[in-house]
């Protein structure tokens, strides 16, 4: 035990003399939220718009104003064909173009049918997604008003109403707000990248420098230099924890719905876990080098594709599924959505938590069992 | 292997792949004495000294430090021993004080002693003054005070040092060894590695390695006067030329070259006359030439010659 704190209050001491990192390992995540969270959390508004309106009457500009006054869709360029659409949209100067027929007004006025044509660029498909369903969404509510007034006309001015509308209620993020979503997500992110960073050279880099030879041959037990590396970079951890928890609600407005105690306590277990995973990473490195290729590597990418950030890990296939469950990370981050945006408990997010638990002591024992008080 | 011997090794060998870093070396060193392991780099030493402090695994043979096996025991040994290793390997970024503080503590020096231990040490070493700057800024000969300082933090009754004097300056290096006289005196053995000739005259024996052999063992006396031949000093104001002469001499067994000086082994001592015969015939003005003890440099030399030798006459 008494060594324990030997090594403990070294790399303290270490920590201190060094204030420039000091800062930024006490800053840094924070600061990574900030710039990240805005990153995540904006949704595209406006999206440009190049209409070639063919018509112009009252009836063409009225359908064009169903897109625009939602706030989607801006008219960025008004056009004379179709050859000046397709163009703005390669350049990508518009993702959206319009096409209204000449007869466009006439029709409508006589009640015949028209039609609209309609460009956008799919070459993102996630964003190409979005576009579709929202001018499906807007195109299909002008319709629908439209045909309302020509059956009240019909009717002789009867007031008709829809047969069926249906009603949704979004739980948990009503206003869809991608922040919401994305902010509980980035906190593991960021997290994790810390934790590992932190304690991924601890070993090696005592042993590019030399000072490994004269510890090994003191009595000190491979636990307690394991513990002893760990131990001080927790509390950098938790300090990091409560600061992105800080920039969370007072940034982004996202406070926790559950218990902040609870949170604090599943990230200590987690960063404990993640700094075990460092430690093991530099214990089997022999370069700083190697241990930045792995740490990087076999950790971070994963964590961040895999991890249920962004995509969802329900429909991986089993291989990348099970990875994904070796990561911490995948189990904090469900438990953070639960207490950030459910406001759940931590006993409902049990089956979460126990495997957050036996990676964080599987790895810890993983470093030590891996630490040789030899070289050779 | 219980014996009285602070170390006892038996045909300790080891192998890096194909390579015998150590092969079959035999030695034991009484307790409280100053044992010194000499060689080129690349001999051996550093890999014994490791096999020794727990820190490789021998690949043959049998080793014990203060009565406990190597292979077996290593964290025991580790309790007892002090080990200061060949590069420089404290802590930059802490003050001295703060190293020593961490190996005592290390060592298990009760917790109360430690700031008494640490006050001690930093007089011992004659560091006083220079106990609150960071460790960075001392020069090299400091910081080998250092390290020997918190290798003995403990008291520990052996003492590995792995060329503790490298890279210092003379005088630097003749306190630092007045400083292990002085262990020694208190009943610490030491096992010393260096490849300055000059230090292992301060050593009760003396190992040569060379190859991972140790090809010589014995005090530092007997090894000079055991050295084959009879050693003549030459001052000369070409000793470029009369070293190619010698060389080509019959009955001239070494000849090497110490600045101005010339060295020359020869199997008789009658041999003084032709050397002198054969300078003045090379129009070679000598001011100086007597018969002097050799060195352990020369006995070193002598020794590698005879080892190459030996395996052309094997082969």
């Amino acid at each position: 035990m008494n060594r324990l704190w030997t090594i403990v209050r070294k790399e303290f001491l270490h920590i201190w003399r060094d204030p420039r990192t000091l800062a930024l390992i006490i800053a840094l995540p924070a600061v990574l939220l900030i710039l990240l969270g805005y990153g995540v959390s904006g949704e595209q508004k406006n999206i440009p718009m190049a209409v070639a309106d063919f018509s112009k009457t009252d009836a063409s500009r009225r359908y064009i104003d169903y897109y625009v006054a939602s706030g989607d869709f801006a008219v960025a360029y008004d056009v004379s064909n179709e050859d000046e659409i397709l163009a703005l949209i390669d350049q990508d100067q518009a993702q959206v173009g319009m096409l209204i027929p000449e007869d466009f007004g006439r029709k409508l006025r006589t009640g015949d049918g028209t039609s609209v044509q309609l460009y956008y660029n799919a070459s993102d498909p996630d964003i190409a997604q979005k576009t579709n369903l929202t001018i499906g969404a807007i195109g299909q509510i002008a319709n629908q008003e439209i045909f309302m007034e020509w059956l009240s006309r019909s009717a002789g001015g009867a007031n008709l109403q829809t047969p069926i509308s249906t009603h949704t209620i979004a739980l948990y993020n009503p206003d869809n707000d991608q922040g919401l979503y994305m902010i509980p997500g980035l906190i593991p992110i960021i997290l994790q990248i810390q934790a590992l960073l932190l304690t991924a050279l601890a070993i090696v880099r005592e042993r590019e420098q030399g000072t490994m030879e004269q510890l090994i041959v003191t009595p000190v037990r491979s636990w307690e230099l394991m513990l002893g590396k760990i131990l001080p970079y927790l509390l950098v951890g938790l300090v990091n924890t409560v600061a992105v928890l800080f920039v969370g609600a007072f940034i982004f407005d996202i406070g926790i719905v559950g218990s902040v105690w609870e949170f604090i306590g599943v990230s200590m277990i987690f960063i404990i876990g993640s700094l075990g995973m460092g430690v093991l990473i530099s214990n089997i490195s022999q370069t700083q080098m190697q241990a930045m290729y792995l740490a990087v590597g076999i950790i971070l990418l994963p964590s961040i594709i895999l991890s249920g950030l962004i995509f969802s890990r329900a429909g991986m296939p089993a291989i990348t599924y099970w990875i994904s469950e070796l990561l911490p990370v995948s189990h904090y981050l469900e438990v953070t959505r639960g207490i950030m945006l459910k406001g759940v408990s931590a006993s409902v997010m049990w089956p979460s938590i126990w495997p957050l638990i036996v990676l964080s002591v599987v790895y810890f024992a993983a470093s030590v069992v891996f630490f040789r008080k030899r070289l050779d | 292997m219980t014996t009285d011997n602070a170390i006892e090794v038996k045909n300790l060998t080891r192998k890096f792949g194909n390579f015998f870093a150590v092969d079959q070396v035999n030695f034991s060193i009484p307790r409280g004495e100053i044992f010194g392991l000499l060689g080129p780099n690349g001999a051996g030493k550093t890999t014994t000294i490791r096999m020794l402090c727990g820190l490789l695994m021998p690949t043959e043979g049998e080793a014990s430090v203060l009565g406990f096996d190597v292979r077996h025991e290593a964290e025991e040994i580790k309790k007892h021993i002090g080990y200061m290793s060949q590069r420089f390997s404290l802590y930059d970024d802490l003050t001295p004080s703060e190293n020593l503080d961490f190996y005592a503590r290390l060592y298990g020096v009760p917790r109360r002693e430690v700031g008494a231990r640490v006050d001690e040490l930093i007089d011992i070493s004659g560091l006083r003054g220079h106990e609150k700057i960071l460790t960075r800024e001392l020069s090299g000969a400091w910081r080998q005070r250092l390290a020997l300082a918190c290798a003995i933090a403990h008291h520990p009754p052996m003492l590995f040092l792995d060329e503790p004097t490298a890279g210092v300056d003379p005088v630097s290096r003749r306190e630092f060894w007045d400083l292990i006289y002085e262990m020694a005196g208190q009943d610490v053995s030491v096992l010393a590695t260096t490849h300055y000739m000059d230090e292992a005259e301060y050593c009760n024996t003396i190992g040569m390695m060379y190859r991972g052999r140790l090809i010589a063992l014995s005090d530092p006396d007997t090894l000079k006067l055991e050295m084959k031949g009879v050693l003549f000093e030459i001052e000369c104001d070409d000793p470029g030329l009369a070293d190619a002469i010698f060389r080509e001499m019959p009955g001239v067994l070494e000849v090497t070259l110490h600045g101005v000086l010339l060295h020359v082994t020869t199997e008789k001592k009658q041999m003084e006359r032709q050397l002198k015969k054969e300078l003045v015939k090379a129009n070679i003005k000598t001011t100086r030439i007597e018969q002097v003890l050799p060195s352990l440099e020369d006995v070193f030399i002598s020794m590698v010659e005879e080892q190459r030798v030996g395996k052309l006459v094997d082969r």
